[in-house]
């Protein structure tokens, strides 16, 4: 009954202050109970799905957006009514809340529930109630250890040869020479367009495929792979040259016999989509370096080499990690390419392919679990230096 | 000096030249696609897509019966001053006057062709591949048999619904709830400030693979998978680190003294924040919001757990990923109907690529 005093006005009577208490608590609840009420009923009118498609997209987008914005507003209505003491103590919880409460629903908690499911069999922990383990705690106890395999799934995990080749391919394939190329040809196209007559044109073409998806870049890709009989014509371009050079039409990223380098022709496809990332960031720190130290350096007699790696080189050395480490992030859990090309065949497995299969096709949760910790931890790196460096912040 | 002109044009030539080329590399993959395209189905299986350029192709100016002329096709033959065996003839056969001889069919019944090279651009541009993707047409031949084959279309107009309603809402909410949060931890005081956005950034680069099983769980006690409102909470749950990140770098470095005079004259804190900090955020909110979007529309993996088989609810990405698995070999189906898919995104990323690369250049990590 506190916010009582805040606006509470002197002239009334005690019984007109009452009822317009009691109306406004009486409001304070209903509003609340509409909205809940309407966003429900739209809800389970998208959740039933029978409209046609059209309105169901206008909808969902109405009612998705609308109903973040309405639930926002209620709840700093209602905190509005309060004291002023407890106004400006609930509200930024208002306003950070929900964006806490969701991280910790999907990535936070998901994190430590991951970690937990792999340490469990097949089927992951049993569905036992708590209660049992009070009631009958031996009962529940064999139940656990049932199911209970301790660290049996990372130890299947780095000894199992599907999973061996899945790192062999992303540590070697995808960290070792799909990260370099996509530094190095980013660096070229950056450093070249920055001399040219024409590097708005140029940059954004390279960086077009940036818009593009992974399922998208695998139809282009497969159709520059296509294969056709030996003697009819070649309509893919890589077999048309290897035609024309007098070579074999081969399926190049499912030719076995040359595996484990069929690899490199799904890696040309992530080095032609991430380059022009790469490209936009060195782009942009080459142009932060003062004009004047190159043109000294020019002075000096410096030739244009000496000039790139004496002088670029190391002014962007810092765009240089975060983009290496950027890609390599995104490398580690390559998925979509390699599901859409080879599906995982061939010898082109992957760590994310792997989870994939082991999780949602053989539905081996705790295996596929102990996959994701794996991945998780090889990203520990990053996320220590990026804590560091936040902390290095004067702002907090 | 005159060297040194000289060596600064050749540099020009060179840095132009490798720009050009790589230029040209980046293309062509994109390139064949389009214009493959618009080829008729028949065509894009028989000839290259580049066969669209001026190229050099046989073609038959003459035909000979061989019967006519009294020749044995068991042993060699004589025709147009030429002697050759029957198997020589079947792969072909140049004459000095650059001609060509082939046997066309077999052995008891065939022809001779007399045929020339001569320039052709095969030049026959149809829009039935796209009316086929999107409008679910199909397509009938009659073979040489008789026999009636029907190549059923596809229906892309669903999936590109589909793909709409998913992706404007996992854009729009993780922006409005970061959009708050960022607010909040840039401009409010609270207990545990610090700690929260310490996780924030820690989840930045958490991969989401880490989720799919419990978040799965989660929904399937809830009655969820499925539906669009379980993939718009994924990619808000997935998109939110960054959103938060970037919108707090962004908002924290707006002019204090405007927000101080703001709340002088009265104005609460929604107010300031709906009124003031969101118009002056514009710019951040675009960066992110492109980012976000490219990356639900391109999205396979979080689409392909959370809507699950219902042909219904498929996005883009998955309906193009079915036609590879279902019918790798169906071009005319595959390159229209990627292309569709890639057409929105294209439009929004040449559209606002300068929100684009600032949004990049702002946050370049995200998990």
């Amino acid at each position: 009954m506190q916010y009582l005093e805040r606006r509470a006005s002197m002239e009334l009577s005690p019984i007109a202050r009452l009822v317009t208490n009691l109306l406004r608590i009486a409001l304070a609840a209903l509003i609340p109970l509409i909205a809940f009420y309407i966003l429900y009923q739209g809800f389970l009118f998208l959740r039933a799905g029978n409209a046609s498609k059209g309105v169901i997209t206008l909808i969902a987008i109405v009612w998705g957006v609308g109903g973040v914005a309405i639930l926002y507003w209620v709840f700093n209505w209602l905190v509005e009514l309060l004291p002023l003491y407890w106004t400006t103590r609930l509200q930024p919880f208002v306003f950070v809340g929900p964006a806490m409460a969701i991280l910790a629903w999907y990535l936070f908690l998901p994190s430590l529930r991951t970690l937990w499911i792999s340490l469990y069999g097949k089927d992951g922990p049993p569905g036992i109630p708590l209660s049992l383990l009070f009631s009958s705690p031996n009962e529940f106890i064999a139940l656990q250890r049932a199911q209970f395999v301790g660290l049996g799934n990372y130890i299947a995990v780095f000894t199992d040869r599907l999973m061996r080749e899945a790192f062999r391919n992303n540590i070697f394939f995808w960290i070792g020479v799909a990260t370099p190329l996509t530094v190095i040809f980013g660096l070229l196209v950056a450093v070249l367009a920055d001399r040219s007559k024409f590097e708005n044109f140029a940059k954004a073409m390279v960086f077009m495929p940036m818009a593009i998806s992974f399922v998208g870049a695998g139809v282009i890709w497969n159709f520059i792979y296509e294969v056709k009989p030996v003697g009819s014509p070649q309509i893919g371009l890589l077999n048309a040259i290897v035609v024309g050079l007098g070579g074999q039409p081969q399926a190049w990223p499912a030719y076995t016999a040359i595996s484990p380098w069929n690899n490199l022709f799904l890696v040309i496809i992530v080095v032609w989509l991430q380059t022009g990332y790469a490209m936009v960031l060195f782009s942009a720190a080459l142009k932060g370096i003062p004009e004047e130290i190159i043109e000294a350096a020019r002075v000096d007699g410096a030739n244009e080499i000496e000039v790139f790696f004496r002088i670029m080189v190391p002014s962007i050395s810092g765009t240089i990690i975060t983009v290496t480490t950027t890609v390599i992030i995104f490398t580690l859990k390559i998925f979509d390419v390699v599901w859409v090309m080879t599906g995982g065949q061939f010898g082109t497995d992957v760590i994310a392919t792997q989870f994939y299969r082991q999780s949602f096709i053989a539905r081996n949760s705790g295996y596929g679990s102990a996959i994701a910790i794996v991945l998780l931890i090889a990203v520990i790196p990053v996320m220590v230096y990026n804590l560091r460096r936040f902390g290095e912040q004067e702002a907090f | 000096m005159k060297s040194s002109r000289a060596q600064r044009i050749r540099g020009l030539l060179l840095v132009n030249g490798v720009l050009l080329l790589l230029v040209l590399i980046w293309l062509i993959p994109v390139v064949g696609l389009l214009v493959s395209s618009f080829r008729d189905r028949f065509d894009i299986q028989t000839t290259p897509w580049w066969a669209i350029l001026p190229h050099r192709k046989w073609e038959v100016v003459e035909k000979i019966d061989p019967r006519a002329q009294g020749l044995d096709a068991s042993g060699p033959m004589t025709i147009n001053g030429i002697t050759a065996t029957f198997e020589e003839l079947r792969a072909g056969v140049t004459t000095p006057e650059g001609q060509r001889l082939q046997w066309i069919g077999n052995r008891r019944i065939g022809t001779i062709e007399v045929q020339d090279k001569v320039w052709t651009v095969s030049w026959k541009f149809t829009l039935d591949n796209y009316k086929q993707v999107l409008q679910g047409k199909s397509f009938v031949y009659t073979r040489e048999d008789g026999t009636v084959v029907t190549i059923p279309g596809d229906n892309f107009y669903g999936a590109l619904l589909n793909s709409i309603a998913v992706a404007l809402p996992s854009t729009l909410i993780p922006i409005l709830i970061a959009a708050f949060a960022a607010y909040g931890f840039a401009w409010m005081n609270f207990p545990g400030r610090r700690l929260m956005f310490i996780l924030v950034v820690a989840l930045l680069v958490v991969p989401l693979q880490i989720a799919l099983v419990p978040i799965l769980r989660d929904y399937a006690k809830l009655n969820l998978n499925g539906t669009f409102l379980a993939i718009w909470l994924a990619h808000t749950g997935f998109g939110l680190p960054l959103a938060t990140y970037l919108l707090f770098n962004y908002i924290s470095t707006l002019p204090r003294e405007t927000l101080e005079s703001a709340f002088i004259d009265g104005a609460s804190h929604f107010t300031v924040f709906t009124r003031l900090i969101l118009p002056l955020s514009v710019p951040a909110l675009a960066s992110f919001a492109i980012f976000q979007f490219l990356w639900v529309w391109n999205d396979y993996l979080v689409a392909l757990i959370f809507l699950g088989g219902d042909r219904n609810f498929q996005v883009v990405t998955m309906r193009l990923a079915a036609i590879v698995g279902d019918r790798g070999q169906d071009w005319h189906l595959l390159t229209a109907g990627a292309f569709v898919t890639m057409v929105l995104p294209l439009i929004v990323f040449f559209s606002l690529q300068r929100y684009f690369v600032r949004g990049l250049l702002a946050g370049s990590i995200k998990g």
